[in-house]
């Protein structure tokens, strides 16, 4: 086990230099700049005429990556904001809509799992309010909150909100028989077979729909921004490419990645406590 | 005469069938208990026996029927009932310990966590299991599981005790000391234990009356055996009693042949099904006693299998 765990890290590492030296190469090695109409070379910015690619190479990235690293929450003007405020921005926005959610979907999500009236009543309103692109909702947000960053964060509620409701209410619904049968004979009150039998045999499915609804909100967070504009990574991307800095682009894209990825992580970890083997 | 604590009063269950329509798994059941008897059933697997337990235990209605106990029509489960489950039934999430300290604390809201503690932690000891105590049930095994099933039942101090073949997965030696326990429990608090098993000779030891169950769809109460055995029986003396392979062979010969036939054995005959005959095995006449409320009919001793007494008394509800 151990000898595969190293493995698939020199593995990992291997295949993160290839694709490395292979941009390195692809971007430095041509010399597509001098080749081109330079009128068009002056339209994509400066760098194309200087015999280099206007494409940034891994260690342009890199010194860039690393400059917003140093410096992350400078603020130069309204446009030029460091770059960790941004992401910060954007954390906010993500956090506030996905609690908003938690607190509806949960609560819901029980309601649903232990009523089937109302899971019969509600059906049909899911069905057709869940496939709708949260975007879509923009708008209409925009007309009614009037408030670019409420809006966002009424974007990311109207995401983040099925994946959880639909995971509770079915987790609560398919608890085992027999772990419900324990508490009725014990004469355990609703409210105390909710929290010491329902929940805790619901968590596992109930974390897993917050897993996905966290993945689907940090997605649509970015789209989002760069439809209100003014502040957040999605609006940093937008307005770096507006700015033609690719570099800044392509450091931007890393930096959701990542932070993408840790917020998956710690709702796994949150998963991992609360899962339990049978 | 026998007073009925527990009275099962023509209770039938059916579940929708498959192809429409419904199958009855029984109809028409009558069964009484008296307070602190100790009654084990004994049928084919698929007969209702857990069905008939789940309905005593509140847990599912009958489709038809009602059971009293205490003078009251069953309406949900108790807390006076414990119901010691077939599949054990244990929360994975929680430990052994905490499995038993959550019946405790449901049986005793105002108990102070330690004292919860102690409860469980002494039901826990008494089924042999302080060792696992903090274990989760995904870390027990089969036997140590049922064990713990056994604890959270005894923990609550119930009137009635309903246990679904609750010593099935225990090795000889366990199986022993848990039935010697658990006797010794039912003896000294006076329980009313209700009991399903497939082990004909734990049957004889702790039960005062055996049920015999003919197979499903549509089982009914054959008879019920009245246990010769005197009360006092220890585990190593009962297959010595001369009354004991009377008794046993009479359940192994229900078991084999009749539990299927019993039908053809009943046909045209006058059968109440309120009324299972009560019969004693090891009596050579009919008539010898009255044990209990029902008539008591001479067994066949397991000789002459699909016997079944046709001139048998009728007693009065
Ligand atoms: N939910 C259900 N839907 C349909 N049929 C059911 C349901 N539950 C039980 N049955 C049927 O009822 C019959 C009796 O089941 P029950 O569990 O009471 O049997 P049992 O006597 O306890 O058997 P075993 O000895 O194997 O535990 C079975 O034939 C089973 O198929
Ligand atoms: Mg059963």
């Amino acid at each position: 086990m151990r000898s595969l765990e190293l493995r698939s890290v020199a593995v990992s590492i291997m295949l993160l230099m290839t694709f490395l030296l292979a941009w390195h190469l692809a971007v430095t090695g041509g010399s597509s700049g001098q080749k081109m109409d330079p009128e068009y070379a002056k339209l994509m910015g400066i760098t194309a005429t200087q015999g280099k690619s206007a494409m940034p190479s891994p260690v342009d990235v890199g010194l860039t990556l690393w400059g917003h690293i140093k410096d992350p929450f400078y603020v130069r003007g309204t446009n030029d904001v460091g770059l960790g405020l941004q992401l910060g921005y954007s954390i906010l926005r993500v956090a506030a809509g996905y609690l908003l959610a938690m607190a509806v979907a949960l609560p819901l999500g029980f309601l649903i799992g232990m009523s089937p009236l109302m899971s019969r009543a509600l059906d049909p309103f899911i069905q057709v309010l869940k496939p709708i692109s949260p975007l879509a909702w923009m708008p209409l947000a925009l007309y009614t909150i009037k408030d670019s960053g409420l809006s966002a964060i009424f974007v990311i509620f109207i995401c983040s909100i099925w994946p959880m409701l639909i995971n509770t209410a079915f987790g609560v619904a398919n608890v085992r028989k027999e772990w419900i049968n324990v508490a009725r004979t014990l004469e355990v009150g609703t409210l105390r077979k909710a929290f010491t039998v329902i929940l805790p045999a619901a968590a596992p499915t109930i974390v897993t729909g917050m897993r996905i609804s966290i993945g689907i909100a940090w997605l649509v967070i970015v789209a989002a921004e760069m439809l209100v504009g003014g502040t957040g990574v999605g609006y940093f991307v937008w307005n770096e490419w507006n700015n033609l800095s690719i570099t800044n682009v392509i450091t931007a894209i890393l930096v959701i990645g990542f932070v993408g990825m840790l917020l998956d992580q710690i709702l796994a970890r949150l998963g991992h406590l609360v899962t339990y083997p049978e | 005469m026998q007073d009925r604590y527990i009275s099962i009063e023509g209770i039938s269950r059916s579940y929708p069938a498959p192809g429409g329509g419904k199958t009855t798994v029984f109809d028409d059941l009558w069964l009484s208990m008296a307070r602190g008897e100790f009654v084990a059933v004994i049928g084919h697997s698929g007969c209702g026996k857990t069905t008939v337990l789940n309905i005593l235990a509140g847990l599912d209605a009958p489709s038809s029927g009602v059971v009293i106990v205490d003078g009251k029509a069953i309406e949900g489960p108790s807390l006076d009932r414990a119901v010691i489950f077939q599949s054990h039934a244990l929360l994975p999430w929680k430990t052994a310990l905490s499995n038993v300290a959550y019946a405790v604390s449901s049986r005793w809201p105002k108990l102070s966590r330690s004292e919860i503690e102690a409860k469980a932690m002494e039901a826990i000891r008494l089924v042999g299991l302080e060792q696992a105590a903090h274990r989760k049930p995904s870390q027990l095994s089969g036997g140590m599981k049922q064990r713990v099933g056994i604890a959270r039942a005894l923990s609550i101090d119930p009137k009635i005790l309903l246990m679904d073949e609750p010593f099935s997965a225990l090795d000889a030696l366990t199986r022993g000391t848990l039935q010697d326990e658990v006797r010794k429990i039912c003896i000294e608090t006076g329980q009313t234990v209700f009991m399903i098993t497939h082990d004909v000779d734990e049957a004889i030891y702790l039960a005062d009356k055996i049920v015999l169950m003919t197979n499903g769809p549509g089982a009914r109460i054959a008879e019920i055996v009245a246990n010769p055995l005197p009360k006092a029986r220890t585990r190593n003396d009962v297959h010595r009693h001369p009354a004991y392979y009377p008794v046993r062979n009479h359940i192994i010969d229900f078991l084999v042949s009749r539990s299927k036939s019993f039908d053809e054995e009943i046909a045209g005959k006058a059968w109440d099904p309120r009324h299972p005959p009560l019969v004693n095995p090891s009596i050579p006449e009919p008539s010898v006693a009255a044990i209990g409320k029902g008539p008591v009919t001479q067994g066949q001793g397991g000789d002459k299998p699909g016997f079944f007494p046709a001139n048998r008394m009728r007693g009065t509800p």
